[in-house]
């Protein structure tokens, strides 16, 4: 247990360095999800009566798409150089590779969020900065991550993996974002924990199926 | 107890097959040369050997561990080095080599930068940045990196290609001291005559087998260089 926990911080810290480095991810993640806050906030008449209703979906759209962007480019670096492969060589079990890969995926959505959420706050005057709305996000940058280190890992060696990408996993995460909007609906709607506690528990479930299959999955995605 | 062992494994992509039958082994010491034309399967099967790839059947083991049942023993057992050195461009090249020492959970790990660092000629280059790098210094960092964790075999992917000759006859110091030590290792490469030169055996890759032959003596490298000939240049003919 302790070596997988140093294998695990050993990939997570390299991503981290490279990413502090190059700040590619993070900065393509927040900018995309903003970008799309600011067209829906163009392109729809959104007023107090509205706001509410359509708010929470523009926001999880906004982060769904934009967490796209940051997966791809997040496998673009491990491709530019055949990096992954190099840990593939490494004696270690290739779930390992995949834990540390969707947990450096979760950090950068994360990340992102803590700059989208407040700009989401004052753009729909909507009180998202709750201990509920933390709940939520963090049930729901697992999922996205779970399933999109996976799909980022199998669209890797398809040419048009920019295309792939979206396509494989926004079908997929349909549930998560159907349970991250239902409740953040409520919350900005001024419900709590009761409300929302069926949306979670279906989060939960979403998420530790995914991170279970994926892991098992990831070892025949990544061997040719 | 075999170095490599290697039982009929085929390997194909779509519809085509690229190893039909691949059957041979190699004792603790041997240096063993692969050769074959282009695109007669030479790095797809040290790809195999290093567990990137998964045969479609037919096994493998390094020192009697099964790469399909022991990945992750086998792999620490064997080092590798490809056409591309794998190295993260934006992270010098002691960063690259601590993370893969950490990965291998080496002790020691200054030590053993700075050993294999001097073994490779790279000592000068730790602190740079693997992007702006030659190619030549990339594929020094990678050798490093594949012999950091003492490995009972080595997988080298024409390693000398990119390198100029004085970091050929430093190649030639590792494979010798490798060899002097007990050693194991399988090469591919370009320059056959010079590989001939330093090897105990020849594998060629033909149609999808391999055939094993000695290269101990002086008329066993003609031979072999001569069939190779021979096979190349019906292959170029048949292109």
């Amino acid at each position: 247990m302790k070596e997988s926990l140093a294998v695990i911080w050993a990939i997570g810290r390299k991503d981290l360095l490279l990413e502090t480095r190059n700040k590619d991810i993070i900065i393509a993640v927040s900018a995309f999800a903003l970008l799309v806050l600011m067209v829906f906030t163009f392109a729809i008449d959104i007023n107090q009566g509205n706001t509410k209703l359509i708010g929470p979906g523009i926001l999880w759209a906004g982060i769904a798409f934009a967490g796209v962007t940051g997966l791809n480019r997040a496998f673009a670096l491990e491709v530019e150089g055949n990096t992954l492969e190099a840990l593939m060589l490494a004696p270690i079990s290739r779930d390992l590779i995949y834990v540390a890969k969707m947990l450096g995926n979760f950090l950068f959505i994360t990340a992102a969020q803590v700059i989208v959420f407040p700009i989401f706050a004052v753009l729909f005057n909507l009180a998202v900065l709750r201990w509920e709305m933390l709940v939520i996000s963090l049930l729901t940058t697992i999922g996205f991550s779970a399933i999109g280190t996976l799909f980022a890992a199998m669209s890797m060696r398809v040419r048009a993996r920019e295309v792939m990408l979206p396509l494989l996993f926004l079908p997929v995460v349909t549930p998560l974002m159907m349970a991250a909007v239902e409740s953040t609906s409520h919350v900005v709607n001024g419900g709590s924990w009761p409300d929302i506690s069926r949306w979670l528990q279906l989060a939960v479930a979403f998420d530790i199926a995914f991170i279970v299959v994926s892991a098992f999955i990831f070892q025949q995605v990544v061997e040719d | 107890m075999l170095a490599l062992e290697v039982e009929d494994v085929i390997k194909s992509f779509a519809e085509t097959m690229v190893l039909r039958s691949i059957n041979f082994s190699l004792q603790p010491g041997e240096v063993a040369v692969l050769l074959g034309a282009n695109g007669a399967g030479k790095s797809t099967l040290l790809r195999i050997l290093s567990m990137l790839t998964q045969p479609d059947s037919g096994s493998i083991a390094v020192y009697g561990k099964n790469t399909a049942k022991n990945g992750p023993e086998a792999r620490a057992l064997t080092g590798s080095v490809f056409h591309s050195p794998m190295l993260y461009a934006d992270m010098s090249v002691r960063e690259n080599l601590i993370l893969f020492a950490e990965l291998y959970r080496l002790r020691n790990i200054d030590d053993l930068i700075e050993k294999n660092a001097v073994k490779v000629g790279i000592e000068s280059r730790l602190d740079h940045r693997v992007r702006t790098l030659s190619h030549g210094f990339q594929k020094r960092t990678a050798l490093a990196r594949a012999l950091m964790h003492d490995p009972q075999l080595l997988l080298l992917d024409e390693p000398e290609s990119g390198l100029d000759s004085p970091s050929v006859l430093q190649l030639d110091n590792v494979i010798e001291e490798y060899r002097n030590s007990g050693r194991t290792i399988l090469m591919t490469t370009h320059i056959i005559e010079h590989a001939l030169e330093i090897s105990d055996k020849a594998i060629s890759i033909t149609d999808g087998y391999a055939h094993v032959e000695s290269t101990t003596t002086h008329s066993d490298k003609s031979n072999v260089l001569s069939a190779f000939s021979r096979s190349f240049q019906k292959t170029s003919g048949d292109l």
